[in-house]
């Protein structure tokens, strides 16, 4: 079978990308592939459209990147995010600063028709209809449409570049498990994209060790696979790979 | 004798929510009070929380000793699941949310208005430059059966809240039925706002004077119980 490339640093993983970009970062909370951001950050592609649930930064701890670090840097062309500003409007945002001065283009989505605009690019459909954002700002100037009484607005697709993922298990023909609720986003930009990268958590496994009925993302999307080093990003912060077994469900 | 007036806290608007859920409901809750919401329910309720991040059945906010990182609600924060418990990716999370299984949708706002619209994600009225939060707000407000907000009766200058007319940009044109504040629970049908309960120590008319549309008084006006 079609096995990815299996990288043995994350800087290997991000070499040769290339500046100008549409990359896809997953994440909510829990699920955002840091260990490949904060090595794309040391690679310093620049002009990227980023793809995202929100535009933070990352915590200032232990020197991980985030979105937000390549938005002050200068590095990001375009946001296109659920969140391009904060929720509390008394909060300071590098984002917001920068679309008003102009250095920064921002296209905000609802969240729903986000994940739905990359599942459809994924799934080979150029658009779509959804009754989310109809009678407000967002909806301004896209094309309406009514099917059965009701108003929808049309959406495009997104398809992109890149995307990172962040895989709890992994086995060699590339096949990805998440781990609860860091899967979120996951799942479907791992199939929105032309170059899917994945830092993985658990150990690399052997293909077939991962029943093929359990597996969340199909190896055939998936490009590069990275194993996070143990003094790497770990989504508590706190676990270590070994032992980061699910306990919330007991 | 008057009773001293009681503003109701963030917790005790969750619990004013928590006890009007119906038995059986699907409850999506937003961020901010609402995640409160799911710490105050009783099991008797059969109550099942879904997240925009797709984690379904999802129990009260986790204590220290329960808290796993990967297991979040809509506003980040850990919380225990219940058995049966399952977990989606985001878009399944909208598609079950856009195919209308929600029952109801418990959300924050900045303004309510009495025609069920209300605006959560743009504190400016200024031309749009494609800032705000939305979030999923505007997917589950489309297709939630109801939209109920919890959110202060009045801003921090006094300044009404439930209005004729949203003045800021709205997150959905109609929608809501239920807003519960620090002050009252107030319903809102067929285009107009009904008190149907107020905080101890607050009367009607001084309800009516902190809100921005009129009041209908409901026959059944009951104190908020806390």
């Amino acid at each position: 079978m079609r096995q990815p490339i299996v990288c043995a640093t994350m800087s290997e993983a991000v070499a040769d990308i290339p500046d100008e970009i549409t990359l896809l970062v997953p994440g909510f909370g829990p699920g955002l592939p840091f260990n490949l951001l904060t090595a794309l950050y040391d690679q310093g592609a620049s002009g990227l459209t980023t793809v995202s649930n929100g535009v933070g930064g990352a915590p200032a701890t232990d020197g991980r990147k985030g979105l937000g670090e390549f938005v002050e840097a200068g590095r990001v062309k375009k946001v296109i995010a659920a969140f391009t500003a904060p929720t509390h409007p008394s909060r300071g945002s590098i984002v917001v600063d920068m679309v008003r001065a102009g250095t920064l283009e921002a296209e905000l989505v609802p969240q729903g028709t986000l994940a739905e605009r990359v599942r459809a690019g994924g799934a080979g459909i150029p658009a779509f209809y959804t009754p989310a954002s109809v009678g407000t700002l967002l909806a301004e100037g896209k094309e309406h449409r009514e099917f059965d009484g009701e108003t929808y607005v049309m959406e495009r697709a997104i398809f992109a570049d890149y995307a990172f993922i962040r895989a709890w298990r992994a086995d060699t023909a590339g096949n990805l498990v998440y781990r609860m609720a860091a899967r979120n986003f996951n799942p479907v930009f791992a199939m929105g994209a032309r170059h899917v990268i994945v830092e993985v958590e658990q150990p690399i496994v052997p293909s077939g060790e991962i029943p093929p009925d359990q597996v969340h993302t199909p190896g055939i999307y998936v490009e590069r696979l990275v194993q996070i080093p143990p003094d790497g990003y770990f989504s508590s912060g706190r676990m270590p790979a070994a032992t980061a077994e699910p306990r919330g469900s007991r | 004798m008057t009773t001293a007036q009681h503003r109701l806290t963030r917790e005790l608007i969750a619990a004013t929510i928590a006890r009007r859920l119906e038995r059986g409901w699907i409850v999506n809750l937003g961020v901010g009070m609402p995640t409160l919401v799911s710490s105050y329910v009783h099991p008797e309720q059969d109550l099942t929380f879904t997240s925009e991040n797709g984690v379904i059945g999802y129990a009260g906010l986790a204590d220290e000793s329960e808290m796993d990182q990967d297991i979040v609600n809509a506003g980040v924060q850990p919380v225990t699941l219940h058995p049966g418990a399952s977990i989606v990716h985001h878009a399944d999370s909208f598609a079950l949310v856009r195919r209308g299984m929600n029952d109801v949708t418990v959300l924050g706002a900045y303004e309510v208005a009495i025609d069920g619209s209300f605006a959560n994600w743009r504190t400016s009225t200024e031309p749009f430059d494609q800032l705000g939060g939305i979030g999923g707000a505007m997917d589950l407000a489309a297709r939630c059966k109801q939209v109920w907000i919890a959110m202060d009766h009045t801003t921090r200058d006094g300044s009404p809240r439930l209005l004729e007319h949203c003045t800021l940009p709205v997150t959905a044109p109609r929608g809501v039925t239920l807003v519960v504040t620090d002050v009252a629970v107030v319903a809102v049908r067929d285009g107009r706002f009904v008190l149907e309960e107020h905080a101890p120590g607050f009367s009607a008319a001084e309800i009516q004077a902190m809100t921005g549309a009129p009041l209908e008084i409901s026959r059944d006006l009951r104190e908020i119980q806390i």
